[in-house]
């Protein structure tokens, strides 16, 4: 019996090995990362947010775009140590600086690279991805091929800088060697009975697909300074509100 | 070769000065003052100024009860040698030794130069009417010693060239202040009738040196040449530039790539000794026949290190058409800065050192994409939103205060905003639905409104009430009305996305 549960210990060791040599990090080059995305974490393996490694974000309108932005500014002000900096990289630049406040980010520590062409910017966020002195880097693109994307994934293992790639209106959604998929749609908010106004910004978060993982989706909200998947607020009565 | 000496007599240096920078001064009578012992003293004066008996040393309130529409300016200490200084510099054209002479004048060792103007006339013209040129009343002469020039350029009345060996003739007519020996030793030979030189050159040594000092003598000789006087040279400024030559044309881009780095090392090690790091720098290549290129790099903080710059370099080198090939490089730094150096070798892991690694990026993007492609926010006190962030200057820039958190801003801001069509039940009230791009979304929530007004010392204009609006899609809008409703109904326009 003992040797059996020496066996499975070593399986796991073993499997655990395999993540991290697969990119797979709990904690940045710097500290660990506490995400606090809740259920969400446990789809992925060791159950962590796997952070050090790119991510995908597919948007497909303007609506899209922004919610995708917010849930990356809030994991940005997870991921970005006091005093790191961070890289937003785009071609066509619609993120609004003080608009990343109320994620937790600093905007005066977001650096904002506009670039012309893609093929610059694939230039760039490889670069950028290479510089340990960056916490987390961010790219928005349209389209991304396996071997371009394999380049980002290998550049990450060694810097453990973590990528967010916002793929906006993807002609194809083709593999990637990306370590997840998320498609973050904004839902209504939930205020308490009776309440005017627009509440906390709402998402449904999509899971698409993880390395090694289960993917799935839920409802998450964004409270100022953290994440919150408290569905027990109804919305209330759908009438048109008086502004507050 | 008999040495030459030529003296430059800054009469009115310091006012001269001002009246460059301020040429309205120019025919005006001015002076410098300073205070002095709990009053103001004149330190400098104008040529107008000078006319109208007004000379340095006199106190201010004299000056103004003899000529009361004196303009006074203030006097800055130290500025008379930081300015000869620089036009030291500047007259190291006509010669390689320039010495500055106390706070008004210049020497010039001008041994075997004059001839290369032709004469030493027009050397001298040369040096008058350049500097009269640039706005400066100057006395020049020329004699075989130091000491002789200085006298005639301030005493002397008659040639102001010298010529060779006759420098004893040329001063018996001058005062003995021409000697620059101290005040008190003037004033008791003028006591005692030596009103020219003349008479004092023939005079038993052994007598002057009793009644007057060991300096006089020394002075004398040193006017005559008997005794040497030493002049303390300038230094240079050396450039901060590097030449290249090749034997053979270089053609291909690694020829090119090391002769960049045998630039930069030789430069990066003078600025690493200098403590100094490079901001811009620009490559000169000059081709087999005739025509140069060049290529320009810029850093986000000073940098001194070889690899990176040559990286800099190495992403533009592809810009160069060599053609038949390149046969000289030249490389110049156009922009310094101190650096921290040993701070940062020190502490290399620590926030200093990722700064320095964060700027190496950002200049290898710059190098890449152009000037412009990188920026950073700082917050701005408007709240017009376009208005409301403004470029940083330089990567280490903190916000001088916190960024605001009160009114929510939405994440994505268009550029212009967009005109929708809205349906709106009664001024004030946020619209039930609105159509944006073909669609209609309906409102289910609204915020607002916040009424922004238009800053009218910048701008003339309408101002906006801005409602943050959900529909019906659970999507989050930032739109706002510009003006009021009155006789025409108010137009409306999308402005941003929440998330």
């Amino acid at each position: 019996m003992k040797q059996l549960a020496n066996k499975s210990e070593l399986v796991t060791k073993l499997r655990r090995d395999i993540l991290e040599r697969q990119g797979y990090h709990s904690s940045t080059r710097h500290r660990k990362v506490e995400m606090g995305l809740g259920q969400i974490e446990k789809s992925f393996p060791n159950g962590v947010f796997p952070v050090g490694c790119v991510h995908e974000l597919i948007s497909h309108s303007s609506e899209q775009v922004a919610a995708a932005s917010g849930f990356m500014a809030a994991v940005l002000g997870k991921i970005t140590r006091p005093g790191g900096m961070s890289v937003w990289i785009s071609t066509a630049r619609t993120v609004f600086a003080p608009g990343l406040k109320c994620f937790g980010v600093d905007p005066d520590r977001v650096i904002f690279i506009d670039v012309r062409n893609h093929k610059d910017l694939l230039w760039i966020t490889e670069q950028c991805l290479k510089c340990q002195a960056l916490s987390a880097v961010v790219t928005e693109l349209k389209d991304i091929g396996l071997t371009e994307s394999r380049r980002l994934q290998l550049a990450v293992e060694q810097s453990r800088v973590t990528g967010l790639m916002h793929r906006i209106n993807p002609s194809v959604v083709s593999s990637t060697a990306a370590a997840a998929r998320w498609r973050i749609t904004p839902v209504a908010s939930t205020l308490c009975d009776g309440m005017p106004g627009v509440g906390f910004f709402r998402w449904h978060v999509e899971l698409l697909k993880v390395r090694n993982g289960e993917p799935g989706s839920w409802d998450i909200q964004w409270m100022p300074g953290h994440f919150t998947q408290n569905t027990a607020a109804q919305p209330g009565k759908e009438t048109l509100l008086k502004a507050g | 070769m008999q040495s030459r000496y030529a003296a430059i007599w800054f009469k009115n240096l310091l006012c001269d000065q001002r009246a460059v920078r301020m040429p309205e001064l120019k025919e005006t009578a001015f002076v410098l003052a300073a205070p002095r012992k709990g009053r103001m003293l004149i330190t400098a004066s104008s040529i107008h100024a000078e006319k109208k008996g007004i000379l340095p040393g006199m106190v201010l309130a004299d000056a103004r009860a003899v000529y009361p529409e004196l303009t006074v300016l203030e006097d800055k200490p130290g500025l008379a040698e930081k300015l000869l200084n620089g036009i030291g510099q500047w007259a190291l054209r006509f010669t390689p030794i320039v010495a500055v002479d106390e706070h008004d004048g210049l020497l010039l060792d001008i041994t075997g130069c004059a001839h290369l103007w032709g004469s030493e006339k027009l050397y001298l013209q040369d040096i008058n009417q350049r500097l009269k040129e640039k706005g400066y009343h100057v006395r020049c002469a020329i004699a075989d010693t130091p000491a002789a020039a200085w006298a005639n350029s301030r005493y002397g009345r008659q040639k102001a060239i010298i010529e060779p060996a006759g420098q004893a003739q040329a001063i018996s007519v001058m005062p003995p202040a021409a000697l620059r020996v101290e005040p008190p030793i003037v004033e008791k030979l003028e006591k005692l009738g030596f009103y020219q030189l003349a008479s004092l050159i023939d005079m038993p040594r052994s007598v002057l040196r009793r009644r007057f000092g060991a300096q006089l003598l020394l002075r004398l000789d040193q006017v005559l040449g008997l005794a040497p006087e030493p002049i303390t040279a300038i230094e240079p400024d050396e450039p901060y530039k590097e030449i290249l030559p090749c034997m053979e044309a270089i053609r291909s881009g690694a020829g090119i790539e090391i002769a960049v780095q045998k630039l930069l090392e030789a430069i990066c090690q003078r600025l690493s000794k200098e403590s100094k790091g490079l901001r811009k720098a620009l490559l000169t290549a000059h081709r087999m026949d005739g025509s140069s290129q060049q290529i320009q790099i810029g850093t986000h903080a000073a940098n001194c290190s070889t690899q990176h710059l040559l990286k800099l370099f190495v992403l533009q080198v592809p810009k160069l058409r060599p053609d038949l090939g390149f046969e000289l490089f030249e490389l110049e730094a156009l922009m310094l800065e101190d650096t921290e150096q040993h701070t940062q070798m020190l502490f290399a892991q620590s926030a200093s050192g990722d700064s320095a690694q964060i700027a190496e990026l950002l200049d290898t993007i710059t190098a890449k994409t152009g000037q412009g492609s990188v920026s950073r926010y700082l917050p701005d006190e408007h709240y017009w939103p376009e208005r409301s962030v403004k470029v940083a200057g330089s990567l280490q820039q903190m916000p001088v205060f916190k960024w605001p958190t009160e009114r929510p801003r939405p994440i994505s801001l268009l550029t212009t905003p967009e005109k929708i069509h809205v349906t709106a039940p009664v001024p004030d009230y946020p619209p039930m639905l609105f159509r944006y791009l073909g669609m209609i979304h309906n409102v289910i929530r609204a915020d607002g409104p916040e009424r922004i007004e238009q800053e009218w010392w910048i701008q003339a204009g309408l101002h906006r009430d801005y409602y943050i609006i959900e529909d019906h899609q659970g999507a989050r809008y930032w739109i706002f009305r510009l003006g009021h409703y009155g006789k025409d109904f108010p137009e409306w326009f999308l402005h941003g996305f929440f998330s």
